[in-house]
Parts: C-alpha cells; structure tokens; sequence
C-alpha cells in the first residue's frame, strides 16, 4: 500500500534520512521504533509531507501510495493529506467545541449539510471510541477535555475525513497510563479499517499492538520484519543493543 | 556592614517607590483637575443640553453651548476609520504574521513602524494638500476639508496599532492548531481564516479596541483635514470632533466659553477611560487563553 524507495531527507545539509526503503502493508499496524533523534518522526512526517512546511528541507527518493509518487509534481497535498490523517504527539484540538473540531475537516472538504455533518461527527466520535464520554457535551469547547480524551478526539477529527491511512507521533508519549491502553486499544481495533503507522518510545507499546516494526537510528533503517522476529530474535546487534536496552 | 547594605536596599525601594507614585499622581491629578473644572459649565448649561444641544455658537451674543456635533462627529469618524483601516490592518497582519517570506515581513514591520512614528502633524498636513484638493476634485463638492477627509487620514494613523497588536496575537497561536488543520487536508489560507485568526479573536479585538482610541483621541491631525465648523457630522461637510473644539477655541476663550471647553474635555476623558476599560477586558481575554 505504501512503499518507499531509497528515500533520503536533508534538513538544510544536515542529512537526516539515509536511503530508506520499505513496503508497509494496508489494514495492519506498523512501529517505528529508536532512540530520539533517529529520524522515525522525520519519516513519518514524510509520508503525508508535513515536512513540507520546514523551510530547507530537500527530500531524494520517491513514496509510492496506491502507485503514485506523493512526490511527483502534479500530486495534490491536500488531497493526500486528507487520506493519510495524522495524530500528533501533544493533543491539539482545536479551541472550539467538540462538535466543531470533528466537523472542521469535512466542512474544509465542502460538506454543509447539517444532517451529513450530525451523521458523521457521531459516526467518527463511535470509531474512536469515544462518544458516550462526549455525546451530551458536543457544544462544549474540547480543552474541557482530559488529556487522553483529547487525544482520542484528535483521531476521531482524522477519521472524519475518511482517509485510509493514519499516522501516529508517538500519541501516548504525554498520556497516563490507563489513557494510554484506551489508545492502544484503540489503535487495534482501528485496523480493521485503516493502515496505522505508529512512531513510539515504548517498546513494550510496540509489541503489544504492532503487526510490523522498523528499528531506526542515525537517520538510517536498521531492520524492519514482523514485530515478533524484530523483538524475538533481531538480526542486527544494534536491533539487539536497543531493544534489551543497552542505549537509548 | 549588614545595615549599610540593607539601608542602600531600603533607599532604592523608596525611589522605586517615589517614582511610580509620580506617575500614579500625574493621572489622579488629571482626573481630578478635569472634573473639578469640568463640572461648573455642565451644572450652568444642564447637562442635557450639553450633551444633546445641537447647536454650538460659544461667542454669539446669545451663546449656546451644545456639543451634540462634536460627539456625533468624534463617533462617526472613529466607526468611519474603523471601517476602512481594520480591513486593511487585519489583512496586512494575517500577510505578514502566516504567509510572508521572512525579507518581506522585516521590510514591511519597519515600514509599520515608521508609520507609526510620523507625527500627526504631517499626516494633518499631507492630508491637506492632497487629501483634500483631491476629495473637492473627486466628489465636486465646494470644499475638500471634511469628515471623510478626517476619516481617510485616521483610518491610515490607526493602521500601525491594528497590525502590531493583530500580528502578536496571530504569532501567539500555537503551531500545533495550524499543523492539524494542514494535517487534515486544509490549504494554508483556509487554515489561517479558520483556524489562526479565531484563536487570536480576543487579540485581534484588542488591536481594533487600541484603534478606536488613538482615533478617538486625535486632534491636531484631523484639526488640519475637517474643516473645523460646528456642523452636525456629514461625509462632504466641514466638522468639528471633540478633541478639535478644545483645541481650537482654547487659545481666545474666557468664562463660561473657557469652562465649557474643560466639559468638553471631561466627557473625551470618560469616552478613552471607557476604551480603555474595553480593551483591558480583550487583553485579559486573549491573555488567559
């Protein structure tokens, strides 16, 4: 579904992706894991190109989503990033009612219709599995929310614009504990509908929900396998040195 | 050696101290002075006919002292400036705080800033020789000294304020809001009108508040475009605004002229006290979020 192809990322000169290649495959769930600083948020930044928005950033390679490369000059961003959503590290809803923070992306895509956007507001709020703690507070403003609620709004804003793969900064790094196994739980029952990339710190978070993993550091894949091998038995030493953790 | 130190420590703070009652004392002193003086007129003339008389002759053989022209005035100039400069203000500080390139927006903030630092004089006087040629020539009226002409020349002194004070508020909203907008798949213009300036509305409203009060409270600038006649306010005609008729008769006023004059300047003072009030509410506002 998506595959990447000797991808390299410079920021100004300073090279921060090295000739990364990977094919990550639909309805499943697949971890970036390194230390900080390893260039697995750079390249989850990639694939939706938010990096975009960081002047200097020179980018080589190509990715291929559904075939065509989100690179290639005629490919719409906006488009693209309606189908590849994103939930960011900190929850960042909007300062407006939970009502509109879903609506917000549908009403930027041309929906108005009152019912359409009732329709959908419940709908998304249900896949993140949160409706019943907001459903009798829709109007008022999301920062009324805990952390954990937050987050889980700011995925039910990106299921609201109906896209096929979600991207996911490490979502649980500013999160307790119990939100974050509603997250976790909820990461996995997404995937029966949409292809998760997750970026995250916690190891034990990748091997409790992920299908596959790719170890990364200093800007380059070190492996990348179903997470069972990754964390059973890695192939590379320096796999082995941050999963037992000698470093990071 | 201890004491000496805590001595000096002790001096310090009661300079510290002096100074600022200076301050504080400058503003009771005023307050005070204005009302004390402002109040003999408004008990003579009563305080309607003050306020809503629509005529003010102050040195006719039968004087009248009605300053319904000067309020009317000070309030339509002031909405007309608002009208024409937060426009173009809020569009230029969306420009320069979201979409400039770093060189423009340096260039641009001096030229703002330069703005800002002409003095009213020589915008009253650019505002004389070609505003006001240019309006009789335009409108074919009689005489291009105006309200409109004193609203075109305030609306371009409140622009520096509104773009300042709009440009902190929309750099002050989190990159996070915008990333998500531009993360679901909004364009960068739909995100800065539907995500940046309502989460800066309470700035944005304290840019346009701190507006309305420079624009109140000028005087020599629109005393040189307005034409100076107590008409009651119309765009083509001659007018006077509160500050200009203190301004104006101050020099040759005696008795009860002179004492209308400082009633004149009480009723300014308490139109800027309530601005003020204002926009200390928006500032808090826009602070607490």
């Amino acid at each position: 579904m998506i595959t990447v192809n000797d991808l390299c990322l410079w920021y100004g000169s300073a090279q921060a992706l090295h000739h990364i290649n990977m094919a990550i495959p639909e309805k499943s769930i697949t971890a970036l894991i390194g230390p900080s600083g390893c260039g697995k948020s750079t390249f989850l930044k990639t694939l939706n190109r938010m990096n975009d928005l960081i002047p200097g950033v020179k980018i080589s390679g190509e990715v291929l989503y559904n075939g065509e490369n989100i690179f290639a000059p005629g490919v719409d961003v906006n488009m693209l990033r309606k189908e590849i959503g994103m939930a960011f590290q900190k929850p960042n809803p909007f300062p407006m009612s939970i009502y509109d923070n879903i609506a917000y992306g549908p009403r930027t895509h041309g929906i108005t219709s009152r019912i359409q956007l009732d329709d959908i507001v419940e709908r998304s709020l249900r896949g993140a599995a949160i409706w019943d703690e907001v459903k009798d507070r829709l109007k008022k403003n999301a920062h009324g929310l805990s952390g954990g609620q937050q987050q889980r709004l700011c995925i039910a804003r990106a299921l609201a614009v109906e896209p096929d793969v979600i991207l996911m900064d490490e979502p649980t790094s500013a999160l307790d504990p119990i939100s974050t196994s509603k997250i976790e739980e909820l990461a996995i029952s997404l995937k029966e509908k949409y292809t998760i990339i997750i970026v995250t710190h916690n190891m034990q978070q990748a091997v409790r929900i992920s299908d596959k993993t790719a170890f990364f550091l200093l800007g380059e894949m070190i492996e990348y396998d179903d997470t069972e091998k990754i964390f059973a038995m890695p192939r590379d030493k320096r796999t082995e040195d941050y999963i037992t953790g000698r470093f990071g | 050696m201890k004491n000496r130190k805590q001595l000096a420590e002790n001096a310090v703070h009661g300079v510290f101290l002096l100074l600022g009652l200076i301050t504080v004392g400058c503003v009771l002193l005023i307050t005070v002075y204005l009302i004390i003086s402002g109040i003999p007129a408004i008990r003579q003339i009563g305080l309607f006919n003050f306020l809503f008389g629509r005529e003010w002759a102050s040195t006719a053989a039968e004087p009248a002292f009605g300053i319904l022209p000067f309020i009317l005035t000070s309030i339509y100039g002031t909405v007309g400036a608002i009208i024409l400069g937060v426009p173009v203000g809020f569009m230029t500080a969306v420009y320069l705080a979201k979409v400039a390139p770093p060189r423009v927006k340096a260039a641009a903030a001096h030229a703002v800033s330069l703005l800002a630092g002409i003095p009213s004089v020589v915008c009253g006087l650019i505002g004389m020789r070609v505003l006001v040629p240019g309006i009789r020539a335009l409108f074919n009226v009689p005489d291009g000294a105006s309200l409109l002409a004193a609203i075109i020349v305030l609306a371009v002194m409140i622009l520096p304020s509104i773009i300042n004070v709009s440009i902190t508020a929309l750099e002050a909203v989190p990159k996070e809001y915008e990333e998500a907008s531009l993360a679901l798949g909004a364009t960068p213009v739909e995100t800065y009108f539907r995500v940046s300036v309502p989460a800066a509305k309470s700035g944005i409203a304290a840019a346009v508040v701190l507006g309305v009060g420079r624009a109140v409270g000028e005087a020599m600038a629109v005393m040189m475009v307005a034409g100076n006649a107590a008409n009651m306010p119309s765009l083509f005609e001659s007018v006077r605004f509160l500050t200009t008729a203190v301004a104006s008769e101050m020099s040759y006023s005696g008795g009860l002229q002179r004492q209308a004059l400082f009633s004149i300047a009480l009723v300014l003072f308490l139109f800027i006290m309530l601005i003020n009030a204002v926009l200390n509410f928006f500032l808090k506002r826009s602070k607490e979020k």
